[in-house]
């Protein structure tokens, strides 16, 4: 994961359910020009934070030893927009794991009012490779930015972070 | 419980127009999931847990579609065909496969066509009826 864009975990039961939230900030460069005079969270990055939410309790259910990457969007509905100064909670739940993939549910609110629903389909990379060569560090969940990231969280069952990363 | 062949059809006619993003007319019998429905390799993967929660089952990918280390193995598949090996275990594999045809000239780039709605229903017509027939 190159940057974190979910500011910390409410809630995070391993296997079942991961809650997080993100602060809307002006001082987000890329609002200033979406859109100019009314800035508003892109969609993309609703889905992005779904997908960080969703994806470290993927990573998390499979204890960080697989290369978790988003491969498709399988359902992104939006009710409404989220704006600076707002704060917008993630909620996303484990449908489906197998070795080579997972499913999630997702549902983002935004002070008790759902705002989307997205659901997403996560690959474990090294199961779908088709013979192609790949590094062998988990270059998705660095230990350094996840280790600080699940240090937030506010209520927890046990987690477990992973050796490697 | 036992299901017949219509009530699987109507179910998985609901789970490609919900996975692959298609018009339900589009999902006929002998619509092939990749050239005639878009299906992508990734699709494969929503399909099976989409299968799995329409009808409560658990479902591995090998038992329906090929897995991903199949195309690899020089063994099984080479120079862009299907070995005789690579054919025996693929036929064994995948039961709900009609290969009559396909095995006189086994391109890969042939494969995907023998993924049919209709082969997709008799896979699960085979695995939930295991026990008995279907009661209308």
């Amino acid at each position: 994961m190159r940057w974190i864009w979910i500011d910390r975990f409410l809630e995070f039961h391993s296997g079942k359910r991961a809650v997080a939230v993100k602060c809307i900030s002006m001082a987000e460069e890329h609002l200033h020009d979406h859109m100019p005079g009314f800035p508003v969270m892109p969609a993309s990055l609703i889905i992005e934070a779904m997908a960080q939410t969703a994806g470290i309790l993927v990573g998390e259910a499979g204890k960080f030893q697989q290369k978790v990457i988003l491969a498709k969007i399988r359902r992104a509905i939006f009710y409404d927009l989220a704006r600076p100064g707002e704060c917008i909670e993630l909620e996303a739940i484990l449908e489906s794991y197998s070795p080579e993939a997972a499913s999630t549910s997702g549902t983002v609110r935004r002070a008790g009012q759902v705002i989307a629903n997205i659901d997403l389909l996560f690959s474990h990379l090294d199961q779908n490779l088709s013979g192609i060569p790949f590094p062998r560090e988990n270059f998705v969940f660095e230990k350094g930015p996840i280790q600080t990231l699940m240090t937030t969280i506010v209520c927890s069952d046990q987690i477990g972070l992973a050796e490697n990363g | 419980m036992p299901y017949t062949t219509a009530q699987i059809y109507q179910k998985v006619k609901e789970v490609l127009v919900d996975a692959l993003g298609v018009d339900e007319e589009d999902v006929k019998p002998n619509a092939r999931l990749m050239a005639d429905l878009g299906a992508e390799s990734i699709d494969f993967l929503d399909i099976v847990f989409r299968l799995e929660k329409a009808f409560s089952i658990k479902i591995s990918r090998e038992e329906i579609f090929p897995g991903d280390g199949f195309f690899s193995d020089s063994r099984l598949a080479a120079d862009g065909r299907l070995t005789d090996e690579g054919l025996a275990v693929l036929k064994k594999q995948l039961s709900h496969i009609d290969f009559s045809g396909f095995e006189k000239d086994p391109r890969l780039a042939k494969l995907g066509d023998l993924f049919t709605v209709e082969a997709v229903v008799r896979f699960l017509e085979h695995k939930l009826n295991a026990s008995g027939p279907a009661q209308d």
